[in-house]
């Protein structure tokens, strides 16, 4: 075994696998931008650009859950930090369209005439802009370096995100004078300058919306075939381990989770514009556990698993919480468990399972060296 | 020999009330390949454990001038310090390839992590072949046998380049031929670094051993060569027990704790 044996040829990557994922790309590009905005009625397009927010919000789960095996469970947070920032933006930009000083909502229910000094800078396009990715990434700075240093992990991590959702939603509720409180922001009618009402511009908000997820996937895929992308799956697998190689795994994880949050905030931006609102009943505990079960479905580990069961989970949400109001809730609850208990790779890892099945045992793959445990007693 | 000595003076671990290592004196000379051995319970693991910073210990641990205890378990890593458990921990879902690649990434900046690996590293290439991986570079870890997951794991600390080796139990559950290829392993990887070896395995420890330290009931019983530990009385009454002969090795068990 001692004896330096000559390297095997490099088997160059074959032609199928060079081509598989900028091909998938592309297909995932003309299908989005191409044949989406062709074939469904501006109401569906609409409804499919709310699935892409949350798809987008899966991308970032993907990376923290996926590869850095951090459930992350209180992604609202992000996704509200976000879509509160947008939407104060054009709530100003509306306001100043019509010539008021305030937000409707704030002269219905304020009790100053001022707006509240943390508004103000948020009437400039840009710093919204800015605040729409670096105030959930700054949270989720703060928040994951306190956590990942302590070591919480696991479901402590899990009910930790879960409470913070709780925490803003609630919050966010109470401040009705400055933050909407429970309907939120809503009634938003324009876009940087252009009308939400004119279905053309919808498209234009899919379209924007499309590219950016298309733009994160790529970015995620960057990341997770990266040195750091192998990294962070020795840390999901075995953090002491990581450790031992002299690495901090608390900052490998910061980095996953923070970029992860980044995402979410994009995603709540781009989905104010699209939807029209942003409330407390869209960030708190049941949209953020909504959130991963897409991701959860379609596979977290696999980046194109992650997104299509996020669209085809959110899909199935509209169309059954309609029949069935009720029932949803127990249902999303089922998906949840029925994925992470039988099927944690998804069903994006279907494929590989069942072969598996059929094939009772995997032949080991190299030259024997048997393991006899019992050879010495 | 180039290199730091590690050196250990009064050493104490307790976990709530019990006193696992109990006053420890050590002192391991650059380029040793030292055993430490000892029955079940004797404090070996825990040994290791403090030194490497995974438990709080009181007394002094240094290396060369540093003194770790008190240091963060990444931080004594990153002085050179590196080591095994008794059960192979490699990253199972990752290749050999991207096993080595990681262990040799430590101090990697975050430009160069964020990029995709191009090529081998040099150090990789070098611990492939020391560990006879080579052929296997591309398999996932996870499927290797248990003995060649060790020798992953010893070619991790090679490309870490570490100077210090601990190694908790690295032939248990070997066959025979794995083991000589382990000894001759360390053999050769001792030649310009320090190794600390936990065994159980008498055979193995009179093959490979330069020094050995007897550990019992959290305390140092005996030190010495395998010959002078051998004949050591004290070691023959709690260690090797009821066989004072020469070659008791069957009355000792492999251990089998998780």
């Amino acid at each position: 075994m001692t004896t330096t044996t000559p390297e095997p040829p490099r088997t160059s990557v074959p032609v199928t696998e060079r081509f598989r994922v900028p091909g998938a790309f592309l297909l995932g590009a003309v299908l989005l931008l191409g044949v989406a905005p062709l074939a469904l009625s501006d109401f569906r397009l609409s409804l499919l650009a709310k699935y892409l927010c949350y798809a987008i919000v899966a991308v970032g789960v993907s990376l923290a859950w996926g590869r850095g095996g951090l459930m992350v469970l209180g992604q609202g947070v992000f996704f509200g930090l976000g879509g509160y920032a947008m939407a104060m933006h054009l709530k100003l930009a509306d306001a100043a369209d019509t010539g008021q000083k305030l937000p409707d909502f704030m002269q219905l229910y304020g009790t100053s005439d001022a707006l509240p000094w943390w508004w103000k800078p948020f009437a400039n396009p840009v710093f919204a802009l800015a605040m729409t990715v670096l105030l959930p990434m700054a949270v989720a700075a703060v928040l994951g370096f306190l956590v990942f240093r302590r070591r919480v992990k696991g479901a402590y991590f899990a009910i930790l995100s879960q409470a913070l959702a709780a925490a803003l939603s609630i919050w966010l509720v109470g401040q009705q004078a400055t933050t909407g409180g429970t309907n939120g922001l809503t009634d938003i009618q324009g876009f940087f300058g252009y009308s939400l009402d004119d279905p053309v511009n919808q498209r234009m908000v899919y379209f924007v919306i499309a590219a950016v997820l298309l733009l994160l996937m790529a970015l995620a895929r960057r990341l997770f075939v990266s040195r750091y992308g192998e990294l962070l799956v020795a840390v999901r697998d075995s953090e002491e381990r990581v450790r031992f190689l002299g690495y901090d795994p608390a900052n490998v994880k910061l980095v996953a989770y923070v970029v992860a949050a980044g995402m979410a905030g994009l995603a709540g931006a781009l989905f104010v514009p699209a939807v029209g609102i942003i409330s407390p009943a869209l960030i708190g505990i049941v949209p953020s556990i909504g959130f991963v079960i897409g991701a959860a479905v379609g596979g977290r580990a696999s980046l194109v698993g992650a997104v299509l069961g996020a669209i085809a989970v959110a899909w199935a949400q509209s169309t059954l919480s309609d029949e069935f109001p009720a029932a949803w809730t127990y249902l999303q609850g089922l998906l949840f468990v029925l994925a992470v208990g039988f099927l944690p790779g998804g069903l994006a890892s279907l494929g590989t399972v069942l072969r598996r099945r059929r094939t009772p045992k995997a032949p080991v793959a190299q030259e024997p060296v048997p393991v006899t445990v019992g050879e010495t007693a | 020999m180039n290199g730091e000595g590690l050196t250990i003076r009064d050493l104490r671990v307790t976990f709530d009330g019990f006193t696992a290592v109990d006053g420890v004196d050590l002192d391991i000379s650059p380029g040793d390949l030292r055993f430490l051995i000892g029955p079940n319970g004797a404090g070996k693991t825990t040994l290791v454990d403090a030194v490497t910073g995974l438990v709080r210990a009181t007394g002094s641990v240094r290396f060369g001038d540093e003194e770790l205890l008190g240091k963060a378990v990444h931080r004594i890593a990153r002085l050179g310090i590196g080591r095994t458990f008794q059960t192979a921990t490699v990253f199972e879902k990752l290749t050999v390839l991207q096993n080595l690649d990681i262990a040799a990434g430590a101090g990697r900046g975050p430009l160069t992590l964020l990029r995709r690996r191009k090529g081998v590293p040099q150090a990789v290439t070098k611990a492939l072949e020391t560990t006879g991986l080579a052929d296997l570079r591309d398999r996932p870890a996870g499927v290797l046998a248990h003995g060649q997951k060790q020798w992953l794991e010893i070619g991790m600390l090679l490309v870490q380049d570490v100077r210090l080796l601990l190694l908790d139990e690295p032939v248990a559950g070997m066959s025979h031929e794995e083991r000589e290829a382990t000894g001759e392993l360390l053999r050769r990887v001792s030649a310009d670094r320090t190794v600390v070896v936990i065994e159980h395995d008498m055979d193995f420890m009179r093959s490979f051993a330069r020094s050995v330290s007897v550990l019992h009931a959290g305390k140092v019983l005996s030190e010495g060569t395998v010959a002078e530990v051998q004949a050591d009385t004290k070691v023959q009454e709690v260690y090797l027990g009821r066989a004072a002969e020469p070659r008791p090795a069957p009355a000792v068990p492999v251990a089998e704790e998780a």
